[in-house]
């Protein structure tokens, strides 16, 4: 069929299921805007700041599991975005966001709004294109999201010049995909994995490194199913919340800078790491060469570029999660006796007994590890979680009860303050039925709080709680710490009327000083069924811990106010 | 870990954007380029690029998984038995002895590419050690130019 290259955008978008679009117009898209106006479709939500869009794009895809789609005009509107594009691409999200490009002839020409949108988005996109004919604009948009959503997921651009969003051509939406360069890894070698197998049958203190490629990969049951097969202890990172269920006895927490002492240790102690869709980051190995000196290494990974970049794995396995998890348990199932590591698991319930992950609550201030446990009792598994940056999102990751994956949604590996409100409409409008709960700060809320907008204007009722300290906090934590208290640019003290902001724009304001506000507020916020700003006075001066210090190592755990773990 | 020198060579996707990926890879992930060359490979839509790069084990193992990772990367060959060879053009002042500087050339592979009113230029091809030994000869013809193609490298 002949069309415009804006309706293509319109058909593809169409034959690839998509429901919802986050963007914001302008000169170079407004073709495809004006193609989107005719269809019926998807929908459009217009959020009030491209960076918005992009992170709304991408918390839909992951409550969703589906491809984010985002749309932003050429220029200024790209770079808005690219926050947007490097958050996704830290975490390994699937987004395809199409950005209008001046008109061929101008590029190159520092032509009005242009900007190179595939050179800037390069090392932050998993890969970009410029559409330079329009004869290639339907593979194209199909090769986007087959490489969006395969291998190692990631965000795609797809930087469209405005000349070729008007001229007509032949339309027919490619069925298959066939990029030669391009054919990741699912299997998993046959005999690395017997090898890795036989590794876990000698294995005296085994353990289960859980990362967030186990919730990309939907492996999350078949974890849990190995798990309780073997009776293999667990650990989660900050991305894989939510994957072993709190509840699950062989879940030791969450491990690294801010993880519990019992999973800390349990790294430090293990003699072999299973590591599942995990990176060996910084925030969790701590000092490297003190990191799990005693383990040998089985890493199940998509990216084999993930495999020995930081440390030396000796049982690599490139594959799917779920495809070699799936082998793995059928083979293993009759061999394991899951008695076999209770010393070891005895070993670590100990841990937690004497270092439990605790905090002094206090009847005269707030304390937010309460605010976080409280949601927990009153929503636990019905609610979506999303955050923003800083000790709320630490107090959150830590403290509330997850229960499956794809309930937690924090930008771990770009730390992007700003990312959790519109994340969280972009949560919501994938999962309706769940409410959507944004655990933020006082400093990140105010970046794309122009969302309290959006989320009125289509009446998307995510409930932001405010864990407001007047301060950067997890700033000031590290000057109190390091820098012998020098609060250098951290008070917030200046604050605006949380309250009144979010019903200047068409929501609704709490402001809560005590338990009982809190959970009038919250009960409030769940009828009203609107935006909500719940701002919570907390204790000014609490801090995350335990803490790892940034580079020491990870059995290093300062684990109270005054009480150094001492295993050096 | 002890850096080593390594020849890379990238077959790719003959398009616009595949050399500032490759290139903008190595920049961005603090990786050193010693010489990148690229053509087209005849009766294909191919290139292919060569690298010479140093740096440890883990450092290069990460670029060749990393360059894998670049979609429009079809195979990344880290050459272990290979021939490689480098081309020097090299500018020397009509003043020096012309047949003295055909020799040297001629002793690495090459010639007299060019005699004009004030110049001689001259040409070789040669492995990168040979390269290294004919650039040190060249110092006493006093060079007013030297230009290097950078290496190119089949598998024996
Ligand atoms: C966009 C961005 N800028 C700066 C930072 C550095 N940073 C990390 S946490 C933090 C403080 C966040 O303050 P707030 O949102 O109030 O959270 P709190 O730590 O107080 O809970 C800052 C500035 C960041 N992560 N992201
Ligand atoms: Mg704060």
């Amino acid at each position: 069929m002949k069309m415009n290259g804006a309706r293509m955008v319109c058909e593809a978008l169409i034959a690839e299921g998509v429901k919802t679009v986050f963007g914001y117009p302008g000169g170079a898209i407004m073709n495809v805007y004006d193609e989107l106006y005719k269809q019926d479709k998807f929908e459009h939500i217009l959020n009030r700041h491209e960076q918005a869009s992009v992170h709304a794009a991408d918390g839909y895809a992951r409550a969703t599991g589906k491809v984010g789609v985002a749309m932003v005009t050429s220029g200024p509107g790209f770079t808005n975005a690219v926050t947007g594009l490097a958050t996704a691409y830290m975490d390994s999200i699937p987004l395809v966001v199409i950005s209008g490009q001046v008109p061929l002839s101008l590029i190159g020409t520092d032509g009005f709004q242009e900007i190179d949108a595939v050179g800037i988005s390069r090392p932050c996109t998993k890969h970009n294109y410029l559409v330079k004919d329009i004869k290639e604009l339907p593979r194209i948009l199909k090769e986007a999201f087959h490489i969006a959503k395969t291998g190692r997921p990631g965000p795609v651009l797809i930087d469209i010049p405005k000349d070729i969003t008007a001229e007509i051509g032949e339309f027919k939406y490619p069925a298959t995909v066939n990029i030669p360069s391009y054919k990741p890894t699912t299997k998993g070698n046959n005999r690395q994995i017997d090898k890795a197998i036989d590794a876990i049958l000698k294995s005296k203190k085994p353990l289960l490194y859980i990362g967030g490629g186990v919730i990309l990969s939907n492996a999350s049951n078949l974890v849990k199913k190995l798990a309780r097969i073997s009776g293999i202890p667990a650990v989660e990172t900050l991305m894989a919340r939510g994957v072993m269920g709190h509840n699950n006895p062989l879940l030791q927490g969450m491990l690294g800078m801010h993880g519990n002492y019992s999973s800390n240790m349990a790294m430090s102690e293990t003699d072999l790491i299973i590591a599942l869709g995990a990176r060996f980051d910084d925030r969790v190995t701590g000092k490297l060469n003190e990191f799990a000196k005693y383990a040998d290494i089985i890493h199940i990974d998509i990216d084999p570029a993930n495999i020995s970049k930081l440390v030396n794995v000796n049982y690599p396995i490139v594959g799917d999660i779920s495809t070699v998890l799936e082998k793995i348990i059928d083979r293993i199932e009759n061999k394991i006796d899951s008695n076999k590591y209770s010393k070891w698991r005895e070993v670590l319930n100990r841990y937690n007994e004497i270092h439990p992950l605790t905090y002094q609550d206090s009847d005269d201030i707030l304390k937010p590890q309460w605010i976080v446990e409280r949601v927990g009792e009153i929503l636990g598994e019905k609610a979506i979680i999303t955050s923003d940056v800083g000790q709320h999102q630490m107090w959150t990751a830590q403290f509330y009860p997850f229960d499956r994956p794809r309930q937690w949604i924090n930008s771990g590996g770009l730390g992007t303050m700003g990312y959790g409100f519109p994340s969280a409409l972009g949560a919501k409008k994938g999962v309706p039925e769940k409410i959507v709960v944004n655990f933020t700060g006082d400093g990140s809320i105010l970046m794309n709080v122009q969302e309290l907008v959006t989320a009125s204007e289509y009446n998307i009722p995510v409930i932001n709680i405010i864990l407001n300290n007047h301060f950067l906090g997890m700033v000031r934590q590290w000057q109190s710490f390091f820098y012998e208290n020098r609060f250098s640019e951290t008070d917030l003290s200046y604050q605006p009327n949380f309250k009144a902001l979010a019903e200047a724009c068409g929501g609704i304001g709490y402001d809560v000083t005590t338990k009982e506000e809190f959970d009038n507020a919250l009960e409030d916020a769940i009828k009203k069924n609107k935006v909500a700003f719940i701002n919570v006075t907390i204790d000014r001066f609490e801090n995350v811990l335990p803490m790892v210090p940034a580079g020491g190592a990870l059995y290093n755990m300062i684990l109270s106010e005054n009480k150094e773990s001492e295993n050096d | 870990m002890t850096n080593v020198r390594r020849v890379i060579s990238i077959l790719v996707e003959n398009e616009s954007s595949v050399l500032s990926r490759v290139s903008g890879l190595f920049a961005g992930r603090g990786y050193n380029i010693e010489t990148l060359t690229v053509a087209p490979i005849p009766n294909s839509n191919h290139s292919r690029m060569t690298i010479v790069t140093k740096g440890n084990k883990r450092v290069i193992e990460q670029i060749t998984k990393q360059l894998h990772k670049l979609i429009p990367v079809y195979k990344v060959i880290e050459h272990d038995k290979m021939v490689e060879k480098e081309m020097v053009l090299a500018k020397f002042p009509i003043d020096e002895n012309l047949a003295d500087i055909q020799a040297l050339c001629q002793a690495y592979n090459g010639g007299i590419a060019n005699v004009a009113r004030d110049i001689i230029i001259g040409m070789i091809t040669d492995e990168p050690c040979r390269v290294k030994h004919f650039l040190e000869a060249t110092e006493r013809y006093n060079p007013i130019e030297i230009v290097r193609s950078g290496v190119v490298a089949i598998e024996r």
